[in-house]
């Protein structure tokens, strides 16, 4: 029997995090991995001989500023422009340069104008909702001195922007993407790109009520300070991913990857440490689990430690993926039509309109997928040989692909990706001839391959009724858990998913505080 | 010239409210109505078919106690007849009936699963709980969270120490609850397709939202709240039409020395120094008052009635954002005898309420997807009555009268205008679904009165064919409803006020919104409102 004095189930970036802000602090911190590798869902992966590229994320867009300073990571990889957004629609592309398009091309000098006077108010108003992705949410009943200062100084924040930027965001809060990109934009392409952006990884189409908190969570983010950028880091994901490592080794964490943990033990409503896979059990008086919340309540813990509330409460947790992930080894850079050479190194987004993004989503609340998907194009290994010594490797996230899909994915999925190459042809005439592999993960695979229920990279919904004092289900926010000891840390806790470090951070900074 | 205390434009139902309300409290107040007939979008005629119909709203429940007791309408003639039960027939044939009788309703849900039926009561009671939060805040003034003014804050805190008095868990559920969609909340609940499918009719009505669009599940409130009698939850018929609510209440507001002039269509609102001071009539005529109410719905009150020098751009803006997308359309048909339904068992009284056939939540979403597109739903939900079942006093022995709500029916069809054969043509999409339940039905047809977005918004005055005055998602509920800032019933013209279901608490047949705007009338003239008893809690 080992003991230390912090377990971290979970060597996601945010498990990660959460060991190595903890083990900074002086405690004795192991962390166990079933897989092999750690981050696996930001590992650069060899694909096909001599092609390499981002396993799942392939952006970096929110790494939290507090993050990488906590955790001293080495963002050598991320040492690169801002890559710029190009979308496409019908016609000519739209491009937005620097912090989500602080300048464009191609739209009129009158639609650059709203674009710009939309965009400084999501900004302002992300920047005034983003003060709370930092701390534990505020929860219901339990508001302490701590609380209220954030929430004054929003509440301050608010009115000084004004009365009416005050009330101009409380009516904008739970709005749609559709309706709020209609009031300000007439441009289809820019309404498209914020319709996708807004829903990209929900089950929520654009007119979706409350779609507009995926765009503020969105603008939230920042990338080399700036925010609303991102950035194709160098190496790919794998570089961060090694990064994260580095530092926990750093702080001297014990990573134990390919270890499996079997359960959480747990003595009258305290967690103890856990038994590994091998039978050997680890006690430490703090457990963080930074796997899937519901991971943690139906397979780790013992049902009769938690109570029937919380079983049903996970049972009912939403948390099933809608994007597909697709891997292309073309034989040649491809070229889409009208975008600039140099602006393929960027995020190249096919949503022509918000109806699009619509009509995208509907297929996917009866189960079935897009016969027109919506996607997010990035060619990782642009400007670095050695990621495609020949050639170029293609990433796209395309939506909306349900969990579930109807007559199943294995008939369903060589008919989704036969739709996707039909739509990237139509833009990069020539693509289809240069493929060399191509590999296309519906929501089940990302699930197996990443141990993520449901395929969802949030590890669950991020609609209004799932955030903040809900999130992951309220008897567990802020961390805590019914299980004294047992706290929680991945993105299913809040502020939610992307690679931002911030639920790993904040559950460290409660667990510090808890027990000093 | 005569110059009145009030002259409210429009005599719906809150029209009517609010001007029984200030005349009570000793205003002289003239009520001008651009119809023939005061009512609004509750009304009952007969449109020559010899069978009374109830031309738009077609069920009583919401409309509020307190009121109903005020202004003493049962003594103006307003009998509200509870009715009983429901049903959706299935496509296999078979049907899910709903009973006002609890252990009737139970086996019923039980014969499709026995686990739903025990999950109908923690259903029950946590709708019932929403519902306890919510209905007082209907009969009071939205607070403008951003406003420093002492009534304001006091309200938040009225509000917060409200809120305070529920367990951390019930403020999580609540804040759940007002933000997912219908379809989700009644997956927490039931496992039965059909049950979900009624169920969920109540959190899409009269919206634009699917019921799997995040929100519908607090529209569901807005049909929970009311009650017949003090039997909470349930709903019925006022006895010949909606339209006696309107009488009632207009016979009230006569009794109390009001003035109601017909036929006076309102051309604009008469401003003088920045103030209302009256109204011009289509006719040229012009009537002077010391304040203007308007009944109307925000975008006609604002954008045509007013003149737009008069208001601050900004203002204008919001108004022509608000939202009043048209969802809805109806069918009154009158029929020669009671259609039969081969799928229920002789006699069942299921049928005296209200009859659906969409029997998955699927089906209703698709309906959805239909209306985003622009067109009307080849498969559409109907909302079906036959309230001469109870009511006989609507049409000749024998004969019926037959009211269909159909959802979705776009406000405008791909783009365009409806057109005449546009409406024949969504008529006959409703009229085969029914055909496909009820053998023979087409033939017990003798006359149909057709409304879809377009002769709603001609007849009533509604926008859009929008039944609500404006849709009811998050961003137009409470102080946001309908601008931001202007949420308390005034105006940006001091003497111009809002009293319709564009204001907070929104639509339905409920008459809050017409109490409260006189409320705040009445406040702004330092007169108290003593004939008007506190709001009370019925749950």
């Amino acid at each position: 029997m080992t003991s230390c004095d912090a377990i971290v189930i979970g060597g996601g970036h945010n498990g990660l995090t959460t060991a190595t802000v903890l083990a900074k602090s002086g405690r004795k911190v192991m962390l166990f991995e079933a897989a092999e590798a750690l981050c696996a869902s930001m590992q650069t992966v060899e694909i096909a001989p001599g092609y390499r590229t981002s396993a799942l994320s392939h952006l970096v867009n929110r790494l939290a500023p507090e993050v990488i300073r906590a955790t001293g990571l080495d963002t050598a990889c991320l040492n690169r422009t801002p890559a710029p957004t190009v979308t496409l629609g019908a016609g000519e592309p739209v491009v937005l340069r620097g912090g989500y398009g602080e300048t464009l091309d191609g739209v009129s000098a009158e639609e650059a104008l709203a674009f710009a006077a939309f965009r400084q108010k999501l900004m302002a108003q992300a920047a005034i909702l983003g003060r709370f992705l930092t701390r534990r949410p505020p929860l219901p009943g339990e508001i302490t001195r701590k609380d209220l200062l954030p929430l004054t100084t929003t509440g301050l924040a608010l009115l000084r922007g004004g009365r009416g930027a005050a009330r101009e965001l409380m009516r904008m809060l739970l709005t749609n993407v559709a309706d709020a990109a209609d009031e300000h934009l007439c441009d289809d392409r820019l309404r498209g790109l914020m319709a996708f952006d807004a829903t990209l990884g929900s089950h929520m189409g654009p007119r979706s009520p409350g779609s507009l908190l995926g765009l503020y969570y969105r603008l939230t983010g920042s990338a080399n300070g700036i925010p609303g950028a991102q950035i194709v880091p160098l190496g790919g994901m794998g570089a961060l991913a090694t990064a994260f490592t580095a530092a926990a080794e750093r702080a001297g964490v014990t990573l134990r990857p390919g270890t499996p943990v079997a359960r959480i033990e747990a003595v009258q409503g305290r967690a103890t440490g856990v038994t590994l896979a091998d039978g050997t059990l680890v006690q430490a008086p703090v457990v963080v689990s930074a796997v899937h919340p519901a991971t943690t309540f139906l397979q780790l813990v013992d049902r009769a430690e938690i109570g029937t509330g919380l079983t049903r409460a996970f049972r009912r947790h939403r948390s099933r993926g809608n994007v597909a992930k697709l891997h292309l080894a073309l034989s040649r850079v491809p070229g889409f039509t009208g975008v600039a050479e140099a602006d393929h190194a960027g995020r190249i987004v096919l949503a022509r309109s918000t109806d699009h993004v619509e009509t995208a989503f509907n297929p996917a609340k009866y189960a079935e997928f897009s016969p027109d998907p919506a996607m997010e194009v990035v060619l990782p290994s642009l400007g670095q040989p050695e990621m495609a010594a020949e050639g170029c490797t293609l990433s796209a996230l395309v939506q909306f692909a349900p969990y579930a899909l109807r007559g199943g994915w294995a008939a369903g999925k060589a008919k989704l990706l036969e739709t996707i190459l039909a739509r990237l042809e139509a833009h990069a005439p020539g693509l289809r001839e240069t493929i060399v592999f191509a590999d296309l993960l519906p929501p089940p695979e990302i699930e197996a391959r990443f141990a993520l229920p449901g395929g969802h990279w949030h590890h669950g919904e991020m609609t209004a009724d799932q955030l903040l004092f809900n999130r992951p289900v309220h008897a567990a926010a802020g961390y805590r858990t019914p299980l004294d000891g047992l706290w929680l840390a991945s993105a299913g806790s809040h502020p939610g998913g992307g690679i931002s470090g911030l639920p790993g951070l904040n559950a460290a900074r409660e667990i510090l505080e808890a027990r000093p | 010239m005569k110059r009145h205390d009030v002259v409210l434009i429009g005599g719906g139902h809150n029209g009517l409210v609010a001007a029984c309300y200030l005349q009570r409290a000793g205003l002289d107040v003239l009520v001008l109505e651009k119809n023939a007939w005061v009512g609004g979008a509750a009304t009952s005629r007969d449109t020559g078919t010899g069978v009374t119909f109830s031309n738009c709203s077609y069920v009583c429940s919401l409309f509020r106690p307190e009121i109903m007791r005020d202004l003493e309408l049962p003594r103006h003639g307003l009998q509200v007849i509870a009715y009983e039960g429901g049903v959706v027939f299935t496509e296999d044939g078979d049907y899910l009936a709903a009973y006002r009788d609890h252990d009737a309703h139970r086996r019923e849900i039980a014969r499709f699963s026995p686990r739903d039926a025990e999950a109908y009561e923690t259903y029950a009671r946590d709708v019932t709980r929403q519902c306890r939060f919510i209905q007082p805040l209907l009969m009071r003034t939205a607070p403008d969270p951003v406003s420093l003014k002492p009534r304001d804050i006091g309200e938040l805190l009225w509000l917060a120490r409200r809120f305070g008095n529920f367990t951390a868990e019930e403020m999580a559920a609540t804040a759940r609850f007002w933000t997912m969609s219908i379809a989700d909340f009644l997956d927490e609940y039931f496992e039965t397709e059909v049950l979900k499918a009624y169920l969920a009719i109540s959190g899409i009505i009269g919206t634009a939202l699917g019921p799997m669009s995040p929100g519908t599940a607090y529209v569901l409130l807005h049909h929970y709240m009311g009650e017949v009698d003090g039997s909470v939850g349930a709903w019925g018929y006022a006895r010949g039409g909606m339209g006696a609510v309107t009488q009632a209440l207009a016979s009230s507001f006569r009794a109390s020395g009001g003035t109601i002039r017909t036929d006076a269509a309102v051309e604009k609102v008469l401003t003088r120094g920045g103030r209302a001071t009256g109204v011009v009539l289509d006719s040229g005529e012009e009537v002077a008052a010391r304040r203007v109410v308007s009944n109307a719905d925000v975008k006609r009150t604002f954008l045509k009635l007013v003149e737009p020098a008069d208001l601050p751009e900004p203002f204008l803006h919001r108004v022509r954002q608000f939202k009043m997308r048209g969802s809805s359309g109806k069918l009154n048909i009158a029929l020669d005898g009671m259609p039969e339904f081969p799928a229920l068992p002789e006699g069942c009284r299921c049928t005296m309420g209200d009859m659906h056939f969409s029997d998955s939540i699927e089906r209703l979403e698709r309906g959805y997807d239909d209306w985003k597109a622009g067109r009307w739903s080849a498969d559409p939900f109907l909302d079906m009555m036959i309230p001469t079942q109870l009511d006989p006093t609507m049409a000749p022995p024998g004969q019926h009268f037959m009211s269909c709500f159909v959802q979705y029916c776009p406000p405008k069809v791909e783009g365009r205008d409806w057109t005449d054969a546009d409406r024949d043509a969504f008529a006959e999409t409703v009229v085969s679904q029914i055909a496909d339940y009820s053998p023979g039905f087409r033939d017990r047809i003798i006359g149909m009165e057709v409304r879809t977005p377009r002769e709603l918004e001609a007849e009533v005055g509604l926008t859009e064919g929008n039944i609500f005055q404006g849709e009811l998602t998050f961003d137009q509920l409470l102080f946001n409803r309908p601008v931001p800032g202007y949420a308390q019933y005034r105006s940006p013209i001091p003497g111009l006020y809002i009293c319709g279901s564009s204001t907070h608490p929104g639509g339905g047949v409920m008459g809050a919104p017409g109490r409260n705007a006189a409320r705040e009338i009445l406040r702004d003239m330092r007169l108290s409102p003593k004939e008007m008893r506190p709001a009370h809690d019925v749950l």
